[in-house]
């Protein structure tokens, strides 16, 4: 029996190790299960929840265009989050219960959405740099070694390239504005930096799962290569715009060819992690009205499902 | 209230897309739904936003019936000690044409 076991963990660890995927149905320890439905349950209550500070906007969008295309952009989110659900479905984990997890306060998702929207700019500032440090994220995870997260992800990076334009767009298009349309910007960009660089999570020597994630290649990259790569291409299209980023000591190093950069106040990342947010409680409370009040909608269907199958038994034995 | 307690899942439907004309139905996802009519409607919606499809299948998961991925060897190998199947396995002299 040791042996069997042995024998599937070998096989395991081949298939990682010529970076194949691991399949549902394939034998797989409980550690890299439990971190897999932790990471994309995670990331799925991201998806969904992030739809809440946007669609704070959608009724006060300035334009039709902009209300087309933000409408479009939460849509997406809405079905980035079900098909990370489902991926998480196939390691065995139950719908119903990752929902409850979020909607009891269990669960985490990223921390940058317990801050608010205050102002139109921040639909750009969020489609810039929330969706941009999303996609740097999910580009990697295209590669990671669960096929379903994997192909969810691919999925999920053809969308999400839209969301970071649009963002941009809203934000090129204050730039060029009036004075005060620009200030909008400068101020969205002051608030959002340090809350996006906080979204690749904690230092590497700081970062609890870190480790076997890279060995198992769930992640390629570590939380500080990404956050790197941010800066690196961010830097230049916020010169384009035309506003600064709200850090002292950001500054080309030519020794290293990226630029150095200030980290962002920890502590503050772990107490919204923890709860402590400027809009944590807000988030979670609208996530379960919302779920309170399509209980009915779920009921009704799931009768009429159920009248259905009775009348066509009915049917058939008549 | 907790969820879980008066929980009654959705049945799990795995869906299957057309691209285009001539081209067969790929799986693309699954999803929850509570016939197979909304099933159908909600892939819509879910898959097909950006002009993917022409054409959808939905399957409830639990009807569909999967190879057992610890019986690969026994399963596909045999087919790779056959290389007689494939024609590069026939040495054509060079003056034969159109074979
Ligand atoms: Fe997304
Ligand atoms: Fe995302
Ligand atoms: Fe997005």
């Amino acid at each position: 029996m040791k042996n069997m076991e042995k024998d599937k963990e070998d096989i395991f660890n081949l298939i990682i190790e010529k970076d194949d995927k691991i399949e549902p149905k394939d034998w797989m320890p409980e550690k890299y299960r439990h971190t897999m439905i932790r990471q994309i349950s995670q990331h799925a209550h991201s998806e969904v929840v992030g739809m809440l500070p946007e669609g704070n906007w959608i009724t006060r969008a300035p334009s039709l265009r902009r209300k087309a295309a933000l409408l479009a952009k939460i849509q997406d989110e809405a079905g980035h989050g079900l098909y990370l659900y489902s991926a998480a479905e196939t390691l065995g984990a139950d719908r119903e219960e990752l929902i409850e997890e979020l909607h009891t306060g269990k669960a985490k998702y990223s921390s940058i959405f317990n801050y608010p929207t205050l102002s139109w700019a921040d639909i750009g500032a969020i489609g810039w740099l929330v969706d941009g440090a999303a996609i740097m994220n999910q580009v990697m995870l295209c590669r990671t070694s669960y096929g379903p997260y994997s192909r969810a992800m691919v999925r999920i990076c053809k969308e999400e390239s839209f969301h970071q334009r649009q963002g941009f767009d809203i934000l090129l298009t204050l730039c060029r504005g009036t004075i005060e349309q620009k200030e909008m910007a400068q101020d969205a960009l002051n608030r959002w930096w340090y809350p996006s660089l906080m979204m690749f999570g904690p230092k590497d020597k700081d970062s609890v799962h870190s480790a076997y994630s890279v060995q198992m290649k769930i992640k390629r990259l570590s939380n500080d290569e990404l956050r790197q790569r941010f800066v690196d291409t961010t830097v230049p299209q916020a010169e384009y715009l035309g506003i600064k980023i709200p850090d002292k000591n950001l500054k080309f190093n030519e020794k290293t060819g990226h630029y150095d950069f200030s980290e962002p106040d920890w502590n503050e990342f772990y107490s919204v992690i923890n709860g402590n947010g400027p809009c944590n409680r807000d988030r979670i409370k609208v996530r379960n009205q919302a779920y309170e009040n399509g209980k009915w909608v779920r009921d009704a269907a799931t009768a009429y499902a159920e009248k259905q199958i009775l009348k066509k038994i009915k049917n058939e034995t008549l | 209230m907790k969820h879980s307690e008066n929980k009654k899942n959705w049945p799990l439907w795995e869906v299957f897309v057309r691209s285009k004309r001539g081209l067969g139905h790929k799986h693309v996802g699954s999803l929850r739904a509570s016939d197979a009519q909304m099933a159908v409607e909600n892939a819509r919606d879910v898959y097909t936003r950006r002009q993917e499809g022409i054409s959808i299948w939905v399957v409830e998961s639990k009807n569909i019936i999967a190879s057992d991925p610890g019986q690969i060897d026994s399963l596909f190998d045999p087919a790779s000690d056959k290389p007689y199947r494939h024609p590069t396995f026939y040495d054509v002299p060079n003056e034969v044409k159109n074979i």
